[in-house]
């Protein structure tokens, strides 16, 4: 198990390298300049490159490459050049905030997709299977952005029963929980679980469609069980899959969403990566970016290692 | 006893009146940056970073006088009392400094001062050069060579070569404390967190790209624009959607310009929307280069009386200013042009006629625009608007659509450049509320790039005459004078096509008294109360 262990982690070595110096590479390839966000625009070509000095963009791409990664193995992500601040504490800020929401967001696409999934596979072909399918294609394809914005002007302009954006009334850093703060994760936390909900409704429905096909469950009706007891063991059969379908979506979600955490102006880790993209603030973007790949890389090796430990064929791999 | 009391109770009446009056209420507002202007002094998010967090905070040496909706705003004593330049050698500039000013943090403003915060910028090799301030800064004072303590109270500043124009440029350098900056470990991240300036307001909370809270600074040195608010809750809401919903739904009392679409619906439940004049300009910036179309007058004042302003003004729902000028009109700089910008197909397709254009045999030419970007307002639909005047007379324009930041580079770049596509112009906004802004950096010889940001590569001796006699010209009613001969020369010459100018909207609940929305990219929160 031990060598198994080490394998994993050693695994994540390359990939990590991998993906630091792709997106490095991404945010050179991509148009635009980082001095943009730095320098006001009337500033001349001569004062940009006096000031691409001051910051070091005027030395060759390795050796920017190497130093980045060299103080990123240290713990040190650099600093924001829009902003000056450390970018590792930026996004530690972001993470947690997208925490909360992207957690809410997966109870709710959990919770509704597995009910939604569970009754269309089960009476399939029935006005519920249909009723609940459309939710759950709707839910796929309702552009994330529009929904905010009708949720927004539903419940936050017209009724007035939940505040339109931000993290609070005093700010992610007075972050409390109480209703006044609370309040502000309902609608991005909904908005957020819609995609999740419709997959796993999809998912839970086929997978009931085919445990429902499989020889046990004639068995357990011949012995006499009713309905009751038949869907207790499909929920039964079905619940690991769809759990590990909702880990992936949860992994998906850490990652924020630019649009939905624009549009409620939700301090996380999409509203920070918007604003690095825009601000053209490289250090901020590659570090958002590596931390962001990181926590996959990472759910991916604590998976492994969960799997190994369930099942012995795998670590023998 | 009697005495004695009545004396007290006339003491503490005093005391009462000579308190600013306090206790009313919170404002917050809604920003269009996507996170808070840098708090340290030399703010970044352009003129919206001045006037939030610069303007607020801070003070100049020369400052923006903000009190009048009625006129262009004019420069007014800041920090600095008087000014004046030296008879026999016109590069040394003498600053009496106003006394008994205290930073927030209670150490004194003084000469030294001035010298740490010009350091803060101009000297690399300083304790306290910063260089995300110095990023912002340093291209605003591009005339300072040198400057020095002369007393406690003075300073002398001098210039690279003579430049009456050196007020309007210090008018952009923001003084921080430096004796903060010692206490809070020289360490400008930690200034950041804890600013420290003159100005009429202090950061008192500050969560970056969440919000920043800003309480009156009881102390300012000028009584009357001692803050009437409470506090100033500002909140970064980049979306123009998002701003909308947070001002109904009372999550905020005022947005920073709401969306044109938005703007009766926002009428209609009762918010007010306030528009003023200001110093910007939304116009297509033409190249010179050999071989552009733009070389022929006839063809650059075709293109200007082809433009239908009152059909653009009406698509845009009223929220702009048809130019008259390079300037808007009523401004002080814009003299008497005589070429008049009308809406006058006819005399279009004659002009370009002569120059052996006509809509059979159009002029054919490339134009680079941007979908949105800093003071564009509605770029894709006006442009699309012009293209389609344009054609009505004989000019065919495509557009060549690049990002803003990457237009901001090009424009860096020159129009002689690769970057600039061979495109013969580019639909640019400009900042012009100083004479170097709003006339020099575009048409000087000597700022092609990469010296400066004269994009058309355009020269005229008779031009750079102009700009000498503002440099030179300390007299502010003739620097004006000249001032107001360049922008006719600018307006007879048809040198960009000048199409409009943006009012700077925003919105405000009711409950929001007392704004006065000046001429001015910037603007006074200190008169501002709120209802109850």
């Amino acid at each position: 198990m031990l060598t198994y262990l080490a394998k994993r982690i050693l695994y994540v070595l390359p990939v990590a390298l991998g993906v630091s110096l792709f997106c490095f590479l991404l945010v050179h390839i991509a148009p635009g300049d980082p001095l943009t966000s730095v320098l006001p625009p009337d500033a001349s070509q001569q004062m940009q490159e006096e000031i691409r000095k001051l910051y070091g963009f005027d030395r060759p791409l390795p050796v920017q490459f190497g130093l980045w990664l060299w103080k990123a193995v240290q713990g040190d992500l650099g600093t924001s050049i829009a902003t000056g601040r450390p970018v590792a504490a930026e996004v530690w800020r972001a993470v947690g905030n997208t925490l909360l929401i992207a957690c809410l967001a997966t109870v709710i696409g959990f919770v509704l997709g597995c009910f939604f999934g569970f009754v269309a596979g089960y009476f399939r072909g029935s006005f519920l299977d249909k009723f609940a399918s459309m939710l759950a294609v709707l839910g796929v394809s309702v552009p994330h952005y529009w929904l905010g914005m009708v949720l927004v002007i539903v419940f936050s302009v017209q009724l007035g029963w939940l505040p339109p954006g931000g993290a609070g009334p005093g700010g992610s850093a007075s972050w409390k929980w109480d209703w006044e703060h609370v309040s502000h994760m309902i609608l991005p936390a909904i908005t957020m679980s819609v995609i999740p909900m419709g997959i796993i409704s999809r998912t839970v429905r086929a997978l009931v469609a085919d445990i429902l096909n499989q020889e046990f469950v004639p068995a357990l009706r011949a012995k006499g069980l009713m309905d009751f007891g038949v869907f207790r063991h499909v929920v039964k059969n079905a619940a690991p899959t769809a759990l590990a379908v909702m880990g992936l979506q949860l992994g998906y979600l850490l990652g924020g969403s630019i649009l939905i955490e624009t549009v409620f102006s939700w301090p996380g880790t999409g509203f920070l990566l918007g604003n690095a993209i825009f601000q053209r603030d490289l250090p901020l973007l590659q570090g958002t970016i590596l931390v962001l790949a990181m926590f996959f890389v990472g759910l991916n090796v604590l998976v492994d290692i969960v799997q190994g430990l369930l099942d012995p064929r795998v670590r023998r791999r | 006893m009697l005495r004695t009391a009545l004396a007290l109770s006339l003491a503490a009446g005093v005391a009462l009146l000579a308190q600013p009056a306090l206790a009313q209420g919170t404002l917050r507002i809604a920003m269009t940056a996507s996170d808070i202007p840098l708090t340290t002094g030399q703010t970044d998010q352009g003129g919206e970073g001045m006037r939030f967090m610069g303007y607020t905070v801070y003070d100049a040496l020369i400052n923006w006088d903000l009190s009048s909706a009625d006129k262009p705003s004019d420069l007014k004593p800041g920090l600095a009392t008087a000014w004046a330049v030296d008879a026999s050698d016109k590069t040394k500039w003498t600053f009496t400094l106003r006394e008994g000013v205290k930073f927030h943090d209670g150490s004194e403003f003084s000469a030294e001062a001035v010298v740490w915060n010009l350091d803060k910028l101009l000297k690399n090799d300083s304790p306290q050069f910063d260089q995300r301030q110095a990023a912002q800064g340093r291209s605003r004072i591009p005339a300072v060579a040198a400057y020095k303590v002369i007393d406690k109270y003075k300073v002398e500043i001098t210039t690279k070569s003579p430049d009456a124009t050196l007020p309007y440029q210090l008018a952009w350098i923001m003084m921080s404390s430096p004796a903060q900056w010692e206490k809070v470990g020289k360490n400008w991240e930690a200034f950041a967190r804890t600013p420290s300036g003159t100005g009429p307001w202090q950061l008192t909370a500050f969560q970056p790209r969440e919000r920043a809270e800003l309480s009156p600074f009881k102390d300012y040195w000028d009584k009357a624009r001692v803050p009437k608010l409470d506090k100033l809750v500002l909140l970064p809401l980049p979306e123009p959607n998002a701003r909308a919903a947070a001002l109904r739904s009372g999550q905020v009392d005022w947005i920073e310009a709401p969306a044109p679409d938005l703007v009766e619906s926002l009428k209609g439940a009762g918010y007010k929307i306030v528009t003023n004049a200001y110093p910007h300009n939304w116009t297509w910036h033409l190249s010179r280069v050999e071989g552009s179309p733009w070389n022929d007058i006839r063809v650059r004042k075709a293109a200007n009386l082809a433009i239908d302003r009152a059909g653009l003004k009406e698509l845009l729902g009223g929220m702009m200013i048809p130019a008259e000028g390079f300037y808007p009109p009523g401004h002080q700089w814009f003299g008497k042009p005589s070429f008049k910008l009308s809406y006058d197909p006819a005399a279009a397709k004659k002009l370009l006629a002569e120059a052996g254009y006509s809509p059979a045999k159009p002029l054919q030419t490339r134009i680079l625009i941007s979908p949105s970007g800093s003071g564009q307002m509605q770029p894709l639909p006006m442009n699309e608007f012009v293209q389609q005047n344009l054609a009505e007379v004989g000019i065919k324009v495509d557009f060549e659509v690049v990002e803003w930041n990457t237009l901001i580079n090009i424009w860096r770049a020159g129009a002689n450049h690769d970057s600039s596509r061979k495109a013969t112009g580019m639909n640019y906004t400009y900042f012009i509320q100083d004479p170097f802004t709003g006339f020099i950096r575009h048409l000087q010889c000597d700022l092609k790039p990469p010296a400066g940001t004269n994009w058309g590569i355009y020269c005229d001796p008779e031009m750079d005459k102009l700009f000498d006699q503002i440099r030179t010209t300390f007299d502010p009613v003739e620097q004006t004078k000249i001032l107001q001969k360049t922008h006719e020369k600018y307006v007879d010459d048809a040198l960009f096509l000048m199409v409009t100018h943006d009012v700077n909207p925003r919105a405000l609940s009711a409950k929001v008294k007392g704004f006065v929305q000046a001429q001015n990219w910037f603007q006074d929160f200190s008169p501002i109360s709120m209802d109850k």
